[in-house]
């Protein structure tokens, strides 16, 4: 639960950025170039004067939505793929499996890389690029549950009752396999930031001046020799979220599932 | 007398089941170079953007030339059609920024990805092992509990933010080792290779140190509750024996099973690391043709990386039967 905590600490703190921050995210002090951390920049500042502090919690905006919207795209695409794959069974299944398999058989980072640079490197398309390359777990893992639910007898009751079967599906069959796909969900968060940091990195995220953490760390590195600071804390950022909602994913995983034995 | 049992002389010889495996293995590429050949003909640009990428004004009878060399002027199903038979006998077409042949420019970085991927893999394997075994027998130790914690730290940190911070550590203020590069130009000896791969084999290896230590030590655990287990305690053999012999040997089963599966998304992980290391591999050729648009040698490295994929699954299901007896080739 203490995770829970920090990510929505750190979440509230990056939306209220505005609030919050000491100075405007593209502020830029000539006269407080290159900085190390001090009480007037907690986190010192780039080579144009910029507080780090300030961009970290605004590049922790678009970092933490693009984790969240990507989580939530690949876990529907993901969901339905596996609920519909595994409900109908038979020919649907193995066309939809095949597909599954030819899209995990890809390279996932450089099928990501090729795909960002076709795009226009603003939020919305990258969180929808990883999203739709992260689907496939989430899809194997639903058609496991929905294949052990179908049938179960409350199902079966449910179809003599006559219910259709986006009913039983949506219904009957995924509120029990809710489980899995939150765990899921959230280790889909944690990999989405790291995904974008990873494109921005290689000059493919979101492009300057709007941060993101990894487009700060795209720009720290040519410095990091000489202004260590603006690579560490952006990184730091980086992995304290996603180590939150890892254990976060780990503590939803022993909550739901009663048979699992918690190490 | 063991508890394992014995490699089984097979009744379904492990031959004919990789055969058809391999067989099934045609279909997929099929999709996959479909898939491929569909994303890169979206790209825009092409080979007209890395002849134009060079900010001359070209004549357009050059251009048209230069597109018909390419083959980039005739129909879209046709162009696949002979990709694919060209691909089939080892013909990648050539790169649009060097003009050499893709598959000679791919076959002459593999070493370097290969030795590099092999490294990082020898590492994670002997790490993991050591790691996971000593947790789970100290269960609940200082130890477990520090181990616990540097596994989740390795799978949330990006893998080129720890490159960066080695490279920092070790590299800008230690001063022990080189950041960048396969050798020293003119060193090519084999301590200098060799203090060139520590770093960016580490930095690969980090990830699968975290989660196959996880995997063996949760399946280690199961193992030591097993009855084999309290059979071969209550037979008087030393703990040595019991834990070595006994549990690991079949707490490795699933573990072994997901490393040779990993062994396929080290070389997403070599993608970065290489780009980070300057390492002269076919991760960073990949990054250069992304920037240069290249996208006979982007389609040609996604191909030799999805059959990677598909060779390391059938390697995983085949260990998996070989140290699993009870698993069946049907």
């Amino acid at each position: 639960m203490a995770s829970l905590v920090v990510f929505v600490l750190i979440a509230a703190a990056c939306l209220a950025a505005p609030v919050i921050a000491p100075y405007r995210f593209d502020a830029i002090d000539l006269r407080a170039m290159s900085q190390a951390p001090s009480l007037h920049h907690l986190m010192g500042t780039d080579g144009l004067g910029r507080d780090l502090f300030t961009r970290v919690l605004y590049g922790g905006r678009l970092s933490i939505l693009i984790g969240l919207l990507s989580a939530a795209l690949a876990t529907g695409a993901g969901t339905l793929v596996g609920a519909v794959a595994g409900y109908y069974g038979g020919f649907v299944d193995s066309v939809l499996m095949r597909l599954t398999d030819v899209a995990y058989a890809i390279p996932s980072l450089p099928l990501l890389i090729v795909l960002a640079s076709f795009t226009q490197a603003d939020a919305t398309s990258i969180a929808v690029i990883i999203g739709l390359l992260s689907w496939m777990g989430t899809a194997r893992v639903v058609r496991a549950e929905v294949l052990s639910l179908r049938t179960t007898a409350f199902v079966e009751a449910a179809r003599a009752l006559g219910a259709s079967t986006r009913r039983i599906i949506g219904r009957h069959i995924l509120p029990n396999a809710v489980g899995p796909i939150v765990v899921g969900a959230t280790l889909a968060v944690g990999n989405a930031i790291i995904a974008e940091s990873s494109l921005s990195f290689l000059g493919l995220g979101v492009q300057a001046p709007v941060p993101t953490w990894g487009n700060l760390l795209q720009d720290a590195t040519s410095t990091m020799a000489t202004y260590p600071w603006l690579t560490i804390f952006p990184g730091l950022a980086i992995l304290v979220v996603v180590l939150a909602v890892n254990f976060l994913g780990d503590g939803l995983q022993d909550a739901l599932d009663p048979t699992a034995r918690s190490s | 007398m063991r508890h394992v049992a014995p490699f089984r002389a097979t009744s379904y010889p492990v031959t004919a089941y990789i055969g058809r495996r391999l067989l099934q293995m045609i279909p997929m590429m099929l999709g996959i170079s479909l898939v491929l050949f569909a994303i890169i003909q979206a790209t825009p640009g092409g080979p007209e953007a890395a002849l134009l990428g060079t900010g001359r004004a070209v004549d357009p009878q050059a251009l048209a030339a230069y597109r018909h060399r390419m083959g980039v002027d005739e129909p879209v199903p046709v162009q696949y059609v002979r990709w694919l038979t060209a691909a089939l006998s080892g013909d990648l077409g050539e790169s649009f920024s060097t003009g050499r042949p893709v598959s000679r420019m791919i076959l002459e970085r593999l070493p370097a990805t290969l030795e590099l991927m092999g490294a990082a893999f020898l590492i994670a394997v002997l790490a993991a092992l050591a790691l996971g075994i000593f947790s789970a027998v100290r269960q609940y130790s200082a130890f477990d509990f520090l181990g616990t914690g540097f596994s989740f730290l390795g799978i949330a940190m990006p893998v080129f933010w720890f490159a960066l911070i080695l490279q920092l550590v070790f590299g800008v203020w230690l001063r022990w080792l080189p950041i960048s590069g396969r050798e020293t130009v003119g060193v090519a000896t084999l301590a200098d290779h060799l203090k060139h791969l520590i770093l960016p084999a580490s930095v690969l290896s980090l990830r699968y140190i975290a989660g196959w230590s996880r995997y063996l030590r949760s399946s280690l655990l199961g193992a030591l509750r097993a009855d084999y287990v309290r059979t071969a305690r209550a037979k008087g053999l030393p703990e040595r024996t019991v834990v070595g012999v006994h549990a690991v040997r079949n707490a490795l089963i699933p573990v072994v099973s997901v490393m040779a599966l990993n062994l396929a998304d080290l070389f997403s992980g070599a993608v970065i690391t290489e780009t980070v290391f300057a390492w002269p591999g076919i991760g960073r050729m990949f990054v250069t043709a992304m920037y240069a648009r290249d996208y006979n040698v982007l389609m040609g490295i996604l191909l030799m990386g999805s059959l990677m994929v598909l060779v390391f699954n059938l390697v995983a299901d085949v260990v998996y039967g070989i140290l699993d007896p009870r698993i069946r080739y049907g």
